[in-house]
């Protein structure tokens, strides 16, 4: 349904396959604890990425990328009940049937009208309406795009407001970022995954590569991450974790570090409590790009898990893992041993 | 009156806004912590614990002596979780929404409907506050159905105040709609504005009056406040940027608790939703869960 932007291919493109392209998926459980601003700014570093902003909610990575949108998509997903109010005989078995409280009788009418917003599109009232005077519609749940990007070219997507299917329209940049990387040689898919544990988040992380989660030292960032490194294991991928503002709270740092070890995590470093994080989203900058010591920790948090998930093998991608810098900061001891093979996912 | 605390962005401040609004209110609330993804309120206000049940959908049973396969239940089902196979019809029941249609079309009377839990309702208090907490299993994708069993615990004698989950989706539209108000809580810097203006488009096509908390003011730009002053939304609180109270709540504490400065804050805003409760017919309405979940 999408043709390829640019008509022309470089060969090699054309020939990648999308199913070795390598995807990090950035969760956090809690929300604002900073994933696009790593996002970004892993953007920056890695240099040959195609970015995907799953969070499709709320999506912000295109304030920092800036995107010039190359394509535009309408994403349908399930249906909405209509129902025909001249066909209707009024009898009101439908409101009897549906679970949902989607049908409504307004002030004075006894035909009933759909809620679009509580209607479940399960065609329950379309398929008992004795009379067939409700008809099931296909429904428009937002857009996608795929954009080009000072980074690199990027898939991101607007749900529309009060719009369900956020799970399916996840897998939809998802596939399509995956095909971008493809088609221009990219090995490697940065995906900015939404909040939460529940189905857009289980959209974003199921089958990745590999799963960054940036947390806070906070008794909520705590009991979140907990939550969501249960459910990256649940699908069983591996996870490496990287406190943010680690400095409000050292014990709370060391607190979430030790459970994510002892839950199979690796813990990828530290970020430190750095103003020029905000400064750069002000700027419309990634935090790297500014400078600064917060730029250092993330550029050291980026080499980690670089080294550990996304180089080596592969095919052209991956690649340039972002100018030194390591070593800066508050890197910290790593679980993993770097130097071990490529194949280390696999051995996971 | 049922006042939900939602934004757009996560990580804005609505657990915060929620609890510190809760313990300054004159009359002590209920509060209903609809994030079930990741609920927080707990944590702060340490609740002793009184019950707990299990909530989730009612997904469909076959009976395999009266079922004839003849497929009316599968081709009705448009989330695919019953397939008929020549020995039998499979249940898929984490794909399964609950809706009944397979029950209601079985012209065998085959189908019966029992619970998949898909998470846990607890409920406790702290100090004089009732808070009811919903807590989703690892794994499970729907959260909504969850959302509506804690808001069915919701009481008409109390001021109630919604903990909503972040974004604009389904779980967000579960748990603020039936408020008589929300407060928008959102922070000064371009992710905090694009969201607020996603918010507030939510909140509107819902029909909903609302207004706006900033918190960390001062720490970014002025956007958000024209942003408002031009819709004409008004800010009802604004919790400054400083790291002292960052370090409190990181630690669990309560804000209103341990800092002089914060409290007239909220002390104001307590006030001023009351305000605006009085002046409001109470619309409790739309506070129970749909029939699609089951408790027990």
């Amino acid at each position: 349904m999408s043709a390829p932007a640019g008509g022309v291919l470089p060969l090699a493109a054309a020939q990648a396959d999308a199913a070795l392209v390598r995807e990090l998926v950035v969760i956090s459980g809690k929300g604002g604890t900073g994933k696009t601003s790593v996002v970004a700014s892993f953007a920056v570093l890695a240099g040959n990425a195609v970015l995907a902003d799953c969070d499709v909610d709320a999506a912000d990575l295109h304030l920092v990328v800036e995107p010039e949108v190359l394509e535009r998509h309408v994403f349908t997903a399930g249906h909405r009940a209509v129902v025909r109010a001249p066909d209707c005989a009024a009898c009101g078995e439908c409101l009897e049937w549906c679970r949902f409280d989607a049908l409504v009788t307004p002030d004075g009418s006894a035909v009933p009208e759909v809620d679009p917003i509580a209607c479940e599109g399960c065609g329950v009232c379309a398929a008992l309406c004795p009379l067939h005077a409700i008809d099931l519609e296909p429904r428009v749940c937002g857009e996608w795009f795929v954009s080009a990007t000072r980074c690199g070219p990027m898939v991101h997507a607007r749900l529309g407001i009060a719009a369900e299917n956020s799970g399916k329209l996840v897998s939809v940049v998802r596939a399509e970022a995956r095909r971008a990387a493809a088609r221009s040689g990219r090995g490697l898919v940065l995906i900015d995954g939404p909040p939460g544990i529940g189905c857009p988040v289980i959209a974003a992380v199921t089958g990745a590569t590999a799963v960054l989660l940036v947390t806070e030292p906070s008794v909520s960032g705590e009991h979140d991450v907990e939550r969501a490194l249960a459910l990256a294991r649940h699908f069983g991928l591996p996870v490496a974790v990287a406190v943010n503002r680690w400095d409000l709270c050292p014990e709370g740092a060391e607190r979430i570090e030790a459970h994510a070890r002892a839950h199979g995590a690796e813990i990828a470093g530290r970020i430190r409590y750095d103003p020029t994080v905000t400064a750069a989203q002000l700027a419309a900058r990634s935090t790297v790009e500014l400078g600064g010591g917060a730029a250092d920790d993330i550029r050291a948090v980026w080499n980690h898990v670089a080294a550990r998930w996304l180089r080596g093998g592969g095919h052209g991608g991956g690649g340039s893992a972002g100018p030194g810098g390591a070593g800066t900061g508050h890197a910290f001891e790593s679980v993993s041993t770097i130097t071990a093979s490529p194949l280390c996912v696999a051995v996971r | 009156m049922i006042v939900a605390i939602a934004s757009g962005k996560g990580g804005t401040g609505k657990t915060t806004f929620a609890v510190n609004l809760a313990r300054s209110l004159e009359q002590p609330p209920q509060l209903l912590d609809c994030d079930v993804e990741a609920p927080n309120a707990h944590l702060y206000l340490r609740p002793r614990i009184l019950g707990a049940e299990a909530a989730g959908i009612l997904v469909p049973r076959v009976d395999a002596v009266r079922c004839t396969l003849c497929g009316d239940c599968a081709e009705l089902c448009r989330y695919h979780a019953l397939a008929v196979l020549r020995t039998g019809v499979m249940v898929f029941p984490e794909l399964c929404h609950g809706c009944g249609g397979c029950a209601l079309v079985c012209p065998e009377g085959a189908i019966t409907e029992e619970l998949r839990p898909i998470g846990v309702v607890e409920w406790g208090v702290a100090g004089d506050i009732e808070l009811v907490t919903g807590r989703l299993d690892i794994g499970e994708a729907q959260a909504p159905p969850l959302i509506r069993a804690v808001k069915a615990k919701a009481r008409g004698d109390r001021l109630v105040v919604v903990d909503a989950p972040p974004g604009t989706s389904c779980p967000t539209i579960a748990a603020i709609q039936g408020s008589d108000f929300v407060l928008l809580v959102t922070e000064p810097t371009p992710f905090g504005l694009n969201d607020l203006a996603l918010a507030v488009e939510t909140v509107r096509a819902l029909g909903l009056p609302f207004a706006v908390a900033v918190n960390r003011a001062g720490s970014g730009d002025d956007r958000v406040h024209e942003f408002c002053a031009a819709q004409g939304i008004e800010i009802l609180a604004e919790l400054p940027d400083d790291r002292r109270i960052a370090e409190v709540s990181a630690r669990g504490r309560i804000l209103v608790d341990e800092l002089d400065h914060v409290r007239p804050v909220f002390g104001a805003l307590a006030r001023r939703l009351v305000e605006l409760g009085d002046r409001r017919p109470p619309t409790l309405a739309a506070a129970g869960g749909s029939r699609a979940e089951g408790r027990r």
